[in-house]
């Protein structure tokens, strides 16, 4: 405990370049404030490498007793910070307000693999509860040697450690280690990513003990938000900068044959940038950037055969293809003799196309590449692997480079953050100047990787009595990682692709989550080959809950298809066979606080013009378990749904912080809402064209519900799971339902939009 | 290239530029601003939006040769953390924002009509903020919040 901290988290390249840049350039992740704390601190010392064995890398106290966490994923505003703040608060006896969380910096944090999986929590607040428990073990251990007494007879209260009893006899973590580093080794578990743990050789406190998990606290990037004072990725400069706008292709699997420079000359400062397939155009001024890439005239190569089958042969493509591999996750009982028995044998298929992440804006990203190192500002979820994909593109090693990341315009997977950074870094590198990128709506819509399109096939048998006796769901359909759900290999991105590496495509699907207990029961995926092996815009990769809308649109519909033919309440006939007690219970809720009357779907009176319907949904994810509840107004003449009311019951195990839990159930809801009703990616045989909101349509306003009913169920006995992600996979089955319940009309292909249901209702 | 003048929340400001840059690329390069946001560049989605002499209008296709001796409000004219309009104060208690990309065109769109309209209804207010779009889902949030400033200001 000797050595002095500091300026750790601002290395010599930052210092020069914050002292180059002024105040214009502030990087999300390492405040002045954080920077001037550190100042404080004094004279140089080591500060111990930021490796996952170090408790330094994870938790800090600051000359004044604040509190610094490191956390090696991001928030992306979703009440992680304040989640983590909270863990951490708890184990170290501070309060929240003491704590400051750092994210997404690699210079600062270890490499806890960013947004992922709605791991946030679940297992990215696990090193930090550990590193924040052990700090606090030695500090104690510390003031016992301090003061003269044993360890077991000292207290701690917002930071100071007292002898019980006697609260005269005290000493404050400041005066014990402020500004300084602890030196101190704990046991890492060799996991990069998702899973980096510590153990150490205090004990975690037990829930019981907790006074600020379990508590609201507001989260604190809002306000920066609201007033726009806060940074987003877009907003970063460094002095010397060009603009810089990729140009990719009208049609999929064309390359550029001829490019005429001279067509952009009249732009002053414009130029070409090109290696291999990769095209873009550079300008000081953005403006210019924007009309240099519009007005570049680019001869394009004739691909000889169209990538893609006709859009509306898409689901029979997925049918007839073969697949490139099947699992059978869960198998149980015999199947064909279930069916062999069977009295009644039900059977159904459901579709759901391409999804686009279409964030908000389209991605950004600027690097400052230099001979020997780089700086990265990304909007990625993923930072880490960011910060090594961009020194694998610029033949750099990953300490060489910096990723800085900043909030960007939305994050729900794999978006075109990852591909903005490596465009950004070669541009960088070519031109010898730091380098913004900023797509066009059609690079975040057309180009984006996608959420994966596939047809579910269901089928169940059921004895006489309507008892389900066998169940079969298998889904067959494009890679949920034909690209990988990380940028950290330059294959994997656009760019990469464009300079002539070969992806190498992941396979992988998935099947229901539920615990239904069908005495036979199948669930199994297949994955298809992708239509376009390079740079393809119909690629496809993680989209927020990956597959999860998709498959439960299929699954949870067909339930209720079953409990229809069964004669049976949806929510009771969900009840008669879930076999885990929390899966129970959480249905339980949602059809309780929905004021869910039992009867059969659909309702038997179907008078005038807006025809109402209830439906239900169940899933599970990772340990944590959802139910949802919608209520729809279905307007015949013009086949529009409004989904008037959702009531969304959500365990995720112990709540850390009730609010925030709230509004990320509530956000993901609507998300999915708006993915049910209204997103579908179009395209033809050469392209997608949807590249805007005009040809990629998502929920408006008018479409949002009236009320959103949250019940969140809280264990504090059972670790947290993910909430990030869960409620997205039963809002698509539970409008299907509700839209089958209001009309009797069943729509098995996605997204449920006014034209298709005006059609069905008119067919019926 | 034009030398154009206007004001931008109360100072006077000139740009030499192209007169068919939009004014999203004169308040954000060549005045240096950190906002409003560039979402679509085709007026649909509102990330953009700044009030023209107190109409909202989407920067990012308004000719900046247009608002020559005009007024142009952005968020920070709006209201700022000492001194907020009552919808920052409402977005913040609400906690609104996700990635908060948005906000500029929520905020100013509602700012307007409400000044307009400041008893309108669930559906007025749906009616006067459609068009503009929130890709994180918080549009429950931004009604509830509307709502409350709506209540505020009366």
């Amino acid at each position: 405990m000797n050595a002095i901290l500091d300026g750790c988290l601002d290395n010599s390249a930052r210092r020069e370049f914050l002292k180059a840049s002024g105040a214009l350039v502030v990087a999300a992740s390492a405040p002045l404030a954080m920077n001037e704390a550190l100042a404080q601190a004094g004279a140089a010392g080591a500060k111990p490498a930021l490796v996952p064995e170090e408790l330094d890398s994870w938790v800090a106290v600051l000359k004044d007793g604040r509190v610094a966490a490191f956390y090696g994923k991001i928030d992306m505003g979703q009440c992680l910070e304040v989640a983590i703040a909270q863990i951490v608060a708890d184990e170290l006896d501070v309060t929240c307000d003491q704590v400051t969380v750092y994210t997404g910096d690699t210079d600062t944090t270890c490499n806890q693999g960013g947004a992922s999986g709605a791991f946030g929590i679940s297992a990215g607040a696990k090193p930090l509860r550990n590193a924040a428990a052990e700090a606090r073990r030695i500090l104690v251990e510390a003031a016992a040697a301090n003061l003269g007494v044993p360890a077991s007879e000292l207290r701690v209260d917002e930071g100071v450690v007292s002898v019980s009893g006697d609260a005269a006899k005290r000493i404050s973590y400041a005066q014990l280690i402020g500004g300084r580093y602890f030196n101190a080794r704990v046991e890492w578990n060799k996991q990069v990513g998702n899973f980096m743990d510590i153990k150490v050789r205090a004990k975690p406190k037990s829930p019981s003990e907790y006074r600020v998990v379990g508590k609201s606290f507001p989260r604190r990037d809002v306000p920066g938000r609201v007033f726009c004072t806060a940074d987003w990725v877009t907003e970063v400069k460094v002095p010397g900068m060009l603009h810089a706008r990729v140009i990719r292709p009208a049609r999929a699997a064309c390359t550029p044959v001829k490019v005429d420079e001279a067509s952009i000359k009249s732009i002053k400062g414009a130029r070409v940038v090109r290696e291999g397939n990769f095209l873009a155009v550079v300008a000081p001024k953005e403006w210019d950037a924007v009309r240099a890439a519009r007005m570049l005239k680019v001869e394009w190569s004739e691909p000889k055969d169209p990538p893609f089958p006709a859009m509306e042969r898409i689901y029979d493509h997925i049918r007839g293809a073969k697949p490139l591999k099947r699992e059978e996750p869960v198998k149980a009982g015999d199947l064909p003799a279930a069916f062999k028995n069977a009295a009644r044998v039900i059977e159904a298929e459901y579709e759901w196309p391409f999804h686009s992440h279409a964030s908000m804006g389209p991605a950004c990203a600027v690097v400052d590449a230099r001979k020997d190192r780089a700086t990265l500002w990304t909007g990625t979820q993923k930072p880490h692997y960011a910060r090594d994909g961009v020194a694998r593109i610029l033949g750099l090693p990953s300490e060489a480079v910096r990723g800085i990341w900043v909030n960007g315009p939305g994050s729900y997977g794999r978006n075109d953050s990852g591909d903005a950074a490596l465009d950004a870094a070669l541009l960088s590198k070519m031109t010898g100047k730091p380098v913004r990128v900023q797509g066009s709506r059609a690079d975040g819509i057309a180009w984006d990787a996608k959420g994966p399109a596939a047809v579910h096939r269901a089928r169940a048998a059921l004895d006489a009595s309507g008892k389900v006796i066998g169940y079969e769901f298998v889904s067959r359909g494009f890679s949920r990682l034909n690209m990988s759900s990380n940028e950290s290999d330059p294959a994997d991105t656009l760019v990469g692709m464009e300079i002539g590496l070969a992806p190498k495509p992941g396979i992988a699907y998935g099947t229901p989550e539920e615990s239904y207990g069908f005495a036979s029961k199948l669930l199994a995926w297949e994955v298809i080959p992708p239509l376009l092996e390079r740079c393809s815009p119909l690629r496809t990769t993680h989209l927020r809950d990956p597959v999860g809308p998709d498959i439960h649109f299929g699954s949870e519909q067909f339930i209720d298809e079953l409990a229809a033919a069964a004669g049976e309440d949806p929510v009771a006939f969900r009840l008669k066979y879930v076999t885990a007690p929390r899966d129970a219970a959480v249905i339980r809720a949602a059809a309780e606080k929905a004021g869910w009357q039992p009867r059969v779907s659909p309702r038997s009176e179907r008078a005038g013009d807006v025809l109402t319907g209830r439906g239900i949904s169940y899933a599970q994810r990772g340990g944590t378990i959802v139910a949802a509840v919608a209520e729809v107004e279905v307007d015949r003449r013009s086949g529009r749904i409004w989904t008037r009311k959702l009531t969304i019951a959500h365990d995720c195990g112990l709540i850390i912080n009730p609010s925030g839990l709230r509004a990320t159930i509530e956000n993901c809801a609507t998300f999915a809402l708006s993915r049910t009703l209204f997103e579908e990616v179009q395209f033809d045989r050469n392209a997608v064209t949807s590249v805007g909101w005009s040809s990629y349509p998502i929920l408006e306003i008018q479409d949002a519900p009236e009320s959103i009913d949250i019940v969140t169920i809280n264990h504090p006995e059972i670790a947290p799971s993910g909430a990030g992600e869960p409620t997205a996979r039963v809002i698509p089955g539970a409008v299907a339902n509700a839209l089958f319940d209001a009309t009797g009309v069943r729509l098995r292909r996605a997204p449920l939009t006014a034209a298709r249901v005006k059609a069905a209702l008119e067919r019926a | 290239m034009a030398v154009i003048k206007f004001t931008v929340d109360g100072k006077r400001v000139s740009v030499n530029a192209d007169p068919d840059m939009p004014l999203l690329y004169a308040l954000r390069d060549d005045l240096q601003m950190k906002n409003p946001h560039f979402g679509c560049g085709e007026g649909q989605c509102g990330a953009c939006t700044v009030l023209l002499d107190g109409e909202p209008t989407r920067s990012c296709v308004l000719p900046v040769s247009s608002v020559r001796g005009k007024k142009i409000t952005t968020i920070y004219g709006l209201g700022t953390p000492k001194k907020p309009h009552p919808l920052q104060t409402a977005y913040v208690e609400e906690e609104v924002p996700q990635c908060g990309y948005c906000v500029n065109g929520w905020l100013l769109t509602a700012a307007a009509f409400l000044k307009k309209k400041p008893k309108a209804s669930d559906a007025e207010l749906r009616e006067a903020l459609s068009g503009l779009k929130c890709r994180c889902g918080t549009h429950v949030a931004i009604l509830r919040a509307v709502k409350r400033a709506q209540k505020q200001m009366a």
